[in-house]
């Protein structure tokens, strides 16, 4: 406290010549503030002020993502199956940790104790850094299954099936594809998805396990999309071969056209879906509790399942980038500025607006996660 | 900023010597490690319960009880890692205020959002149509 007695001396003194800024108090104390105290209220001010326009930001996607999930519920709980819960609970883990650390972070800052400030920012850096590895699994395995932004995903009425890479991935991974083929077919034959063998053939296409069943179904149907010959039949979406649904009247007439197509592939493949959707439905206990088949979506809706991935992109990217901003300003503060231990009782409020803002980031994904991850 | 003409800056003074001492016995506000640590282990355990909880079928309860955890979640961070619990109350009413905003946008977005369903629908079915059609030939 000494530091404010000496600072406001100084402001008594300075006061004759008042262009002498200098020996306005400590040294990271501005012109324009009587005390540290108000200039760290200020400061923190100007943060909350600050987080509130991200929140009113990122209120426009929770916006957009409350109107899409009422009026096509069943678009948002069968599309979310495409999400691995697993990597939503690390992440959540991770940003909570992280959270932790960067709070404790700031209190050895209070405290003066330069090196420990040091660690814990170092800490909270490898908790982001793991939220983005995760996210960089996730981005990808997306994007392998074709469940990307725009006509990029398979479930998009534009989405044209890449013939020359499937080509590729014919030539260099026979086996999987070869699996996948096997499993539509067991679905096919007997009626129910063996989970087991499903995980295991999505291990092979990058995957780790925890995949739901739905996501199963989509992988070989796509497979089978994949192996058709080029042209118009190649284009065929996911959304209009499935239609073959039993009591459908609208459905059967598009089975038809699709089986004109002339190729056997085809024909075969929409009856295996249908199948396959069967047996999820009436198969059930698949031990997750969450095995959803795309026979829940209205058929007039099924060309919307591609925007539950533009607004999980959307939300979880802009998330992401927010983590990154956030990791950018902790590593500069640690590394540029904790080592010449210039925080300490008097002055912390650098480490401890970055720590609110890497608070706020934490707080938006405890929305996120549940809100993408766990619809019911 | 000149002491002279501003009368509040005495105020000030004057003030400063209670807070002084105030602060003397306080300095910042440092947040015990124990309590941080234990909002931390709330924090995880609520986790868990968010994800225990979907697998109980609860109906629309389900993501009730989800956005419950999350506030409370949210508003452990908010008052404990955010400090706001010991911080001056106007910045709580900033968050608070930019919630309630969302709210606000978020409810009168959903009152109008089923307005235009049917043309919606009817466009989307029309799509499928001249699509397999396209298809078909």
């Amino acid at each position: 406290m000494t530091q404010v007695t000496d600072s406001h001396t100084d402001d008594h003194t300075g006061h004759a010549g008042h262009d002498d800024h200098e020996h306005h108090g400590p040294p990271h104390l501005a012109h324009h503030f009587e005390t540290p105290e108000q200039q760290l209220s200020s400061a923190k001010l100007g943060m909350w002020v600050f987080l509130a326009t991200e929140i009113l930001m990122f209120g426009g996607l929770f916006c957009a993502y409350s109107v899409w999930r009422g009026n096509h519920p069943e678009v948002f709980a069968y599309a979310h199956t495409a999400l691995n819960k697993d990597f939503g609970f690390i992440n959540t883990i991770f940003l909570i940790t992280s959270s932790f650390t960067m709070a404790w972070a700031v209190r050895t800052a209070q405290l003066g104790r330069t090196k420990a400030t040091f660690i814990l920012m170092g800490l909270t850096l490898l908790g982001g850094c793991g939220f983005l590895v995760v996210k960089t699994f996730e981005y990808k395995a997306k994007w392998d299954h074709h469940l990307f932004v725009g006509d990029l995903n398979e479930h998009h009425p534009d989405y044209v099936a890449p013939a020359e890479a499937a080509h590729g991935e014919a030539d260099g991974d026979h086996g999987a594809v070869d699996e996948h083929a096997t499993i539509e077919q067991t679905a096919a034959d007997h009626g129910a998805a063996d989970h087991g063998t499903s995980d295991a053939s999505v291990e092979v296409a990058g995957e780790t396990t925890g995949e739901t069943a739905g996501e199963i179904v989509g992988g070989a149907e796509r497979t089978s999309i994949a192996l058709a010959p080029d042209g118009p039949a190649g284009v065929v979406a996911d959304w209009m071969v499935a239609p073959v649904i039993a009591g459908e009247t609208a459905d059967a007439g598009h089975a038809d056209d699709h089986a004109a197509d002339g190729t056997d592939e085809h024909g075969a493949h929409g009856e295996a879906a249908a199948d396959a959707g069967h047996a999820d439905a009436h198969g059930g206990g698949h031990g997750d509790g969450h095995s959803v088949s795309k026979e829940i979506v209205p058929l007039k809706d099924r060309q919307k399942i591609h925007q539950f991935f533009q607004i999980y992109f959307l939300m979880t990217g802009l998330h992401t980038f927010h983590v990154l901003v956030g990791m950018g300003v902790i590593a500069w503060l640690m590394f540029c500025k904790v080592p010449k231990g210039i925080f300490g009782p008097g002055y912390y409020t650098p480490i401890d607006l970055v720590g609110l803002y890497w608070h706020l980031v934490d707080l938006i994904w405890i929305f996120l996660f549940p809100l993408l991850y766990l619809i019911h | 900023m000149s002491h002279t003409t501003t009368p509040d800056a005495t105020d000030n003074h004057n003030g400063h010597k209670d807070h002084e001492d105030h602060d003397s016995h306080h300095g910042p506000h440092v947040v015990p490690f124990s309590m941080l640590f234990t909002i931390f282990a709330i924090l995880i355990v609520l986790t868990f319960a968010t994800v225990g909880a979907t697998y109980v079928q609860l109906g629309d309860f389900n993501l009730a009880l989800a956005l419950a955890i999350a506030v409370v979640k949210a508003a452990l961070v908010c008052l404990y890692f955010m400090h706001l619990r010991w911080d001056s109350p106007f910045n709580g009413l900033v968050l608070v205020a930019s919630f309630a905003f969302v709210a606000l946008f978020i409810g009168f977005a959903l009152m109008d959002s089923k307005a235009y369903t049917p043309e919606v629908d009817a466009a989307a079915v029309e799509m499928i149509q001249s699509d397999a059609e396209a298809a078909g030939q």
